[in-house]
Formats: structure tokens, sequence, C-alpha cells
């Protein structure tokens, strides 16, 4: 659904209605967009001193040692990156699989309460889900869903290994917790707002609502789903107090997803209320900045697929 | 493409439906398992004073979270009045203005900013409104949590224009209607459910932050209307009572993270119903 | 319905607020560390009783920023686990004056299942322990120190914290006392790099406490507030006079009381000599800034942080867990505060 080159081509900017409504709307764009690299420009000067010492090694350093102002981000980089995306793999599987059950199937009756439920989630402070994660989930996941991943698929490196309640794992399933509700709401309404005929075509053609479900509406809402998922993974990216109460928060590399890790956004809310040298608050504000970098790769990278498979023009 | 393959079909779809229905109800069984927690660790303590007094130290009885209320009503509602006017003009400029390069650009921003951590935010808002005026203020904590609704309301806000149909939009035009007057008037109006239902996400996530709260608006164990000044937060009480020792605080930070999720509730309860009655007699 | 409901419920809010009386008090303000916040927010509760005409508002945002917003300007005091080092000193400007208030002990927490007397842990053995050397609950060198505890055949979970804090600067203050090896190859610090295999790190003396009561066989330091409320099981330690001693407000204060000339350059505590001393203990400290530049303001600032160090104010450190200064730290924290222009 490309912006309509007829509206634009009707529309000629003839009242001063028109021309006060385009210059509103230019300016809250524009303000957008210097917001965002006010931002970016904020990240760069708080980080400087530490890209000038540490250069770019600073990324794939392991050491983490404020003691001797040993810095690295490489396993934070890695522990972001796992747990967001065993988060959104998570989330966005069950999260459109709700948002269609809930969009086509559910009756009247059971979409609004089931939609109400899910999307209070995201209302739950991160506070409530870490210490949540660390009184229920950990231990779950020690004494139940751990051992019986390691059971089944044990020769897997990433089910291999101890278990300690807290890691990879826990971390990326209470961020899918987190995630969900973008994932189902925005999918939801998407998908609703597909128009019926292409429903009832296909229909006509002797499928069943499941398979119209799946194989017609869900690929007409691609890009809107999407976009939640997009929405729902910047969400896992930067999320701290809750993944942080959950991960282990050990900045070692390790592949199975039962070992304790750290993520980007944990050592910057653990460490930054007490950091009192000056190299060492700039080496996590460099942190920091590195997420937003990896918010621009993760993103870049997105859109290559979503236009490998469609042509330009989302 | 005969009935041969019907039955087995059909054993599919129904396989898949109750695929998709599981997952509808693992989701809203999650957050009964998590609500449920909170209700038993801290229900005993919710009452009429809880929600209207002023916190009290450990030991002393009758302590509430009134003033993290009204700091969190007053923060967000600040906050709404900030992002919607800009996430709106941006989705409308996003979905009916520009073409080509410009507007993919913005909307690439808009989703990098999804991704910075809240506290990477907070740090920013800290160092434009709190550094260089030397005191903290609850308007430093509504400028953060607009950067944190910004690119949800943007992205949908476009995504329901241009969900709205061709039809709707030419008819406007073909009536004489102005840009202006068309968009505003008949397009907005058409979007507003979407853009209603991002809003409230938007909103109840950053109900829920504690991160960039630390460096704005502080916090306080006063009363305080004043924007300008430090203020006290829900999401922050409950944060630093939950971290605390002590049962009753502990208690309390429970019972303030249920406050926090039934006002959440509330508040789109409240939302779509008087959305429902204004749409009554405007069927799209 | 639900929204005229929310609706007055917001209005009712407005109207208490509006009711409230004009600020007649002056609300001072100060940021610091997350360990003095119960106890001061009880403190300054009772003297805000006793003097209406002042309120303060203390919140912990960290001790690190305590000191930044100390040095911003933007408190009236600021509150650290760790005094200022020359670097922040410089970079306030001016004079500073810096005094402890308070007192923590951290004791030694772990979770054994099945062990119900409390077990004994030398202080090499903790520094074994955390780091790496010894990794086994039955490892000899505690079972012998344990005879007739069964000490089950798990491995030990060390668990630390993850964030930057005093507790952990006191706790690896203590390490490098005893263990030369950790002092070279770990270290003292607020943050560091934590050598044992097992490690996992948790947010907060919440998360460490939570952690170790989750976790069979973890162990890990907490403040002792933690332990009493949560009623955890915690090791008894042998003190550098050989004594053996559990953590509690008295050990705690024996320790601080050796050290009455306690200065922001010369304060740690930790493996204090005498024989009811423990060995993890440390002071919470105040900073003020010698000539403040509101005067009205700073003589609010001098009555009320006298009053705290005083024994009025400490009286208020037992109920809720926190150990009141010795006398001889009160009068060196006074005579600290008096140099105050107020």
């Amino acid at each position: 659904m490309t912006a309509d080159p007829q509206f634009r081509r009707l529309a000629r900017f003839v009242s001063p209605a028109d021309r006060g409504f385009a210059a509103i709307v230019y300016a809250g764009s524009i303000l957008f967009a210097l917001l965002i690299v006010a931002l970016f420009v904020e990240l760069v000067l708080g980080s400087w001193p530490s890209i000038v010492k540490f250069g770019p090694s600073f990324i794939w350093n392991s050491a983490w040692d404020p003691v001797n102002s040993k810095f690295g981000a490489l396993p934070m980089i890695y522990g972001t990156v796992v747990t967001s995306l065993t988060a959104i793999a998570l989330a966005a599987f069950v999260g459109i699989m709700a948002a269609v059950f809930l969009a086509d199937f559910a009756p009247r009756w059971l979409a609004a309460p089931l939609s109400f439920l899910i999307e209070l989630l995201a209302a739950v402070p991160s506070v409530v889900y870490g210490l949540w994660g660390l009184f229920i989930l950990a231990p779950f996941v020690r004494t139940a869903i751990g051992p019986a991943l390691q059971h089944a698929l044990g020769w897997l490196p990433i089910f291999s290994g101890p278990i300690y309640g807290v890691g990879l794992l826990t971390g990326g399933i209470i961020l899918a917790l987190m995630i969900v509700p973008t994932v189902t709401a925005i999918s939801r309404d998407v998908i609703a707002a597909i128009p019926r005929d292409l429903r009832e075509a296909s229909a006509s053609l002797g499928t069943t609502k499941w398979e119209t479900a799946t194989r017609v509406v869900l690929p007409a809402a691609r890009v809107g789903i999407f976009g939640a998922c997009v929405l729902a993974l910047g969400r896992a990216l930067g999320e701290t107090i809750a993944v942080t109460m959950v991960i282990g928060n050990r900045p070692e590399i390790s592949a199975s997803l039962f070992a304790p890790s750290y993520t980007l956004a944990s050592v910057i809310a653990n460490e930054f209320t007490e950091a009192t040298t000056s190299i060492y608050i700039s080496a996590l504000i460099e942190l920091g900045l590195i997420l937003f970098l990896v918010s621009i790769v993760v993103n870049a990278l997105a859109r290559l697929m979503i236009w490998s498979v469609r042509g330009s023009g989302a | 493409m005969r009935n041969q393959h019907l039955g087995r079909r059909r054993i599919y779809a129904t396989l898949g439906t109750l695929l998709a229905l599981c997952c509808a109800a693992l989701g809203a069984a999650a957050l009964l398992a998590i609500l449920g927690y909170v209700v038993v660790q801290g229900i005993g303590v919710i009452n009429w004073t809880f929600l209207t007094q002023l916190p009290t130290p450990v030991g002393v009885p009758g302590g509430g979270v009134g003033n993290g209320i009204l700091g969190t009503l007053i923060i967000i509602g600040i906050a709404t009045a900030m992002a919607l006017p800009i996430g709106l003009l941006t989705g409308i400029y996003l979905a009916l203005f520009g073409r080509g390069s410009i507007p993919e650009a913005l909307r690439f921003l808009s989703d990098v900013l999804s991704g910075v951590p809240s506290i990477a935010i907070g740090l920013f808002a800290y160092a434009v409104l709190v550094a260089p005026l030397k005191h903290f203020s609850a308007f430093s904590a509504s400028f953060a949590f607009m950067m944190l609704m910004l690119p949800l309301l943007v992205r949908t806000s476009e995504q329901a224009i241009r969900s709205v149909p061709q039809t709707v939009r030419e008819g406007a035009l073909a009536l004489g209607m102005s840009n202006f007057r068309a968009t505003w008037r008949i397009v907005l109006p058409t979007a507003r459910p979407a853009i209603i239902t991002a809003l409230l996400l938007a909103i109840a996530r950053v109900t829920g932050e504690t991160a960039p709260l630390l460096f704005t608006a502080f916090g306080s164990q006063f009363w305080e209307t004043n924007p300008n000044s430090p203020m006290a937060v829900l999401a922050l009480q409950v944060f630093n009572y939950a971290i605390s020792p002590y049962p009753n605080w502990q208690a309390q930070a429970w019972a303030g993270a249920f406050v926090l999720v039934f006002a959440v509730f509330a508040l789109s309860l409240g939302a779509r119903l008087a959305l429902r009655r204004a749409m009554r007699g405007f069927e799209a | 319905m639900i929204g005229s409901f929310v609706r007055r419920l917001g209005a009712l809010g407005v109207l208490a607020a509006m009711t409230v009386p004009a600020a007649a008090a002056t609300q001072l303000t100060g940021a610091g560390a997350t360990f003095d916040y119960p106890f001061f927010s009880k403190a300054f509760y009772i003297y805000s009783q006793k003097n209406p005409n002042v309120t303060v508002n203390y919140q912990s945002i960290g001790s690190g920023g305590g000191i930044a917003q100390f040095i911003a300007k933007t408190v009236d005091f600021g509150a650290s686990d760790v005094p200022m080092n020359a670097g922040e000193l410089g970079r306030a400007g001016q004079p500073v004056l810096q005094f402890p208030v308070t007192l923590g002990g951290e004791a030694i927490a772990y979770n054994l299942p099945g062990v119900t007397v409390n077990i004994r842990l030398t202080r090499q053995i903790i520094a074994d322990i955390y780091l790496g050397k010894i990794l086994k609950w039955n490892d000899p060198q505690i079972t012998r120190l344990n005879n007739g505890v069964n000490l089950p055949d798990m491995p030990i979970i060390v668990v630390h914290r993850s964030d930057g804090s005093g507790t952990t600067y006191i706790f690896t203050d203590f390490l490098s006392h005893v263990s030369p090896e950790w002092k070279s190859k770990v270290g003292v610090g607020k943050s560091v790099s934590w050598p044992a295999p097992s490690a996992v790190g948790a947010k907060g003396n919440e998360g460490v406490a939570g952690q170790v009561r989750s976790t069979p066989g973890a162990i890990g330091y907490v403040e002792l507030a933690y332990v009493v409320e949560n009623h955890m099981p915690a090791a008894i330690l042998q003190n550098k006079a050989s004594k053996w001693v559990t953590c509690s407000p008295d050990t705690i204060a024996a320790a601080a009381a050796t050290k009455p000339d306690v200065s922001p350059t010369n304060f740690s505590v930790v493996d204090a000599a005498g024989a009811n001393s423990y060995p993890i203990s440390g002071f919470s400290w105040v900073m003020v800034y010698k000539k403040p530049a509101d005067s009205a303001r700073a003589k609010l600032v001098y009555g009320v942080l006298s009053w705290l160090v005083g024994p009025e104010g400490q009286a208020n450190a037992k109920s809720v867990d926190y150990v009141p200064l010795p006398e001889n730290v009160q009068t060196t924290a006074l005579a600290t505060l008096k140099q105050m222009q107020h």
C-alpha cells in the first residue's frame, strides 16, 4: 500500500488552511527528526572520551573491569542480540498466532476481554517482571523447562551446560512476555483492517477459514505485522530492569542458552548511578551509543529482508 | 483441488485454530499468572488510605502512594499532550505527503528510536532539561516519556491513515474539501480506533518505566503539582519499595504495581467505551 | 461510567493537592546511596514532625548519582557509601565536608537445603570461594570447620552484585585485606571483574538475597537488614582476633568503634581488630559544602544533619535494622559538620 499518488495529485494547496496545514505537518515531522538527531549527538558527545581512548577495539574486547578501567563491549553485544532474538522469535510466533485468533476466529464475547488481558501485559512495571522472573520463572526454568530441554535436545550446544535458572533463556522469555502485547495488539488491528472482500474472495475458492487466515490475510498484512515486530524488537533491545534481574549479569560469551550473560542496557542500568570516574561514565554512554547502532543495524537488515521479498516501496 | 484433500485440510485447519487459540490463551494466562502473584503479595495493603496518603517510613503505619498516583497522572498527561501531536503529524506526513527517501529515512529513524534503552533517553532528558536548569522536574520526565511514546504513535498513525480506503479520501476531495478538512474531518476519525490503541499501548508502556525517572522526575515524599519541580511517580515508588528488605514496604510495592496495572486497565476500558459511544452514529 | 470514576478520582487528587497548605516549610533535597534510604526516610520524618518548618526530600539514585548531583549543586547534600575521592573533590571546586552518618554490615547468606545450623567460615575460605578456588560445599576446608553438619556435594554458586555499589566496595575491600591474591588479581571497587567460574550477578541487595533464596547451593553477601527481614541463614565468621562472630548490630558497632578518628581518607573498618568485631563492616557518608551559597538554607541543612548524627537521630537506626554510630564516631562526625558555615 504505497502513499496514494492520486491523492496528492488531486490535492492542491489552494486554501490558507491547506498551506497552514502543510506547514504544521512539516514542522511536526522536522521536530521529530531533530529530537532523534539530538539524541544521537548527545550520545556521541558523552562517549567521546571513551571512543578516543579505546577506539574500535571497544567493540571486540571482552574484558569489563572497572577497577582497572578496562572496558570491552563484546559479551554485552552478544547477550543483547541473543536475548532479543529469542524474545522476538517467541513473541512473534505467539503474538501473530494470537492476533489471527483474536481478529478472525474468536467470537465477539471472547475477543475483547482476551485482547485486553494481553494488552495489559504491557502495563506491568519492569521491576515487577524482574521480581516475578527471579522468584517464579527462574526456578521454573531451573527445575522444569531447563531439564526438559536438556533431556530432549541436550546434544545441541545451545541447550548444554549447567542450568542456573537465570540466564539467556530466562531473559529471552521475560522479554518475550513484555513485547507480546505490542505484536499482538498491532497485528490484530492490521489484520482486522484487511478488507473483507479479500477474505470473501478466498472463501469463494473453497478454502478453509484457517487457510484464508494464513495464506491470504497474513501475507496481505505482512508490512504492518513486520512493523509491529520491529517495534517490539526495539523494546526488547532496550529493556533494562526486568532483564538485569534474570540474566545473571556475567560478561561472558557462552554457546548455551542456559548460561548467565549480560546485555548492553543492563550494564548501563546497573553501573551508571555508581560510576564516578569520567572514563567509566563515558564507557557506559558508549554502550548506549553501541545499542543505538545495534538498533540501526538490526533495522537495516530487517528492511533489506523485506525489500528482497517484495521489491521496493514498503 | 478436489475433495480428496479436504479431510486433511480440515484437520490442519482445526489444529491451526487450536494453536492460535492456545497462543492467545498463553498470553492471557501469563498476565493472570503475573497479576495473580502481584495480587497475592499486595492485596492486603490496598485501601483508601493507601491510595490517598503520603508515604511513611518503615514501621510507621498508614503510608500510601497518593502522591505517586498524582505524579504519574500529571507526567503522563503532559507527555501525551506532547507526543500525540508530534506523532500524529509525523504519521500524516509519512502517509500523505512526501515520497521517496526522506519519508523512508524518517521511518528508519523512528524504528531506531524504539530500540534506544529507556535509561539512555533518561540521560538525554537529563542533559537537555535538568543539567542546564540545575533542578529536577516532572517536565523532564514527561519529555523522556514522550520520546518513548513517539515511535509507536508515528508508526501506527501512518499505518492507520493508510488503511483508510481510497474511496473515502477521494469522496471527500470530490466534495470539494480542502486537503486539511479532508484529513481532519474524514481520514483521521476513520483511523481513530487504531490510533487510540497505539496511544493506550504507549501509555501502558511508559506507566511502568522506571529507569528514565531516576535522573528526571527524581521522586518526592510530598505532594507536588508543579511540573517544574521534582515529583513522585508510582513506578519509581514501586521500584524503591520492591528492592527494600522490609516486608511491609515490599507489600506496598506489589500493591502499587497492582494499582498501576489497574489504572491502565481502567483507562483502556474507559477510552474504548467512550470511543464506541462516539462512533455509534458513524458507520465507516 | 468508569471514565467518570477516573475523572472523579483525578479531581479528588487535584483537590487534595490544592488543599495541602502552600509550602510554608522549606524543602531540602538530598540524593545518593540506596543504602541510606530507609534510615533517612525514618529519621527525616521524625525530624519534620519536631520541626515542621523543614522537610527533607531524599531520593536514592545511587552514590554516583548523589555525588554527581552534589557537584552539579542540584541538591543540598549528597550521600555515598564511599567518600568522594580527590578527582571528585576537584570537580566540586569548593571545599567539601564529609562525615559518616550510619553503619552497615554485610552478612554472608547461603542456601543449603537440609542444613539447619549456621555454618562457620573463615575469612580465607570466603576469599577462596569468591576466587573460584573452592568449588563445592563439601570441600574438606569447609567440612573441617563444621563437624556434624551434613554439607551436600553441591557446587557453590557465587552470587555478587551486578550493579555498582558501596556494598561491593566494602566486600572487596574486605577480600583484599584477607587475601593478597584477591588484592592483586581483582582489587577493590564498586564494580569489579569477578573471577569465580560460577559467578552470577544480581541487581541490588534484594536481587542478591532473592537469588540466594531461590538457588540451592548459592552464597552471597547482603546488607544485614535483608538477612534479618527475610530470615535468611548467615555464616558465622572468624574475625581477626580469631573469634567467631555473627553479623549483628553489636558486632558491627564494635568494628566501627575501633576507628574513632575515621576520616574521608581513612575510612576502612573491614577486618577490624577486637574480639567482638565483625569483619565486613563499613560507614556510609554524607557530604555538604563548607560554604553553601544560600546561607538561610545552610542553617536548615546544618540543623537537620547535626541532629542526624547526634544521639537523637541515631536512635532511629535500630528500628529499621541499621546500626547507630558509636559515640566516639558521633563526636567526630559532629566536629566535622561544625566547620560548615551556617
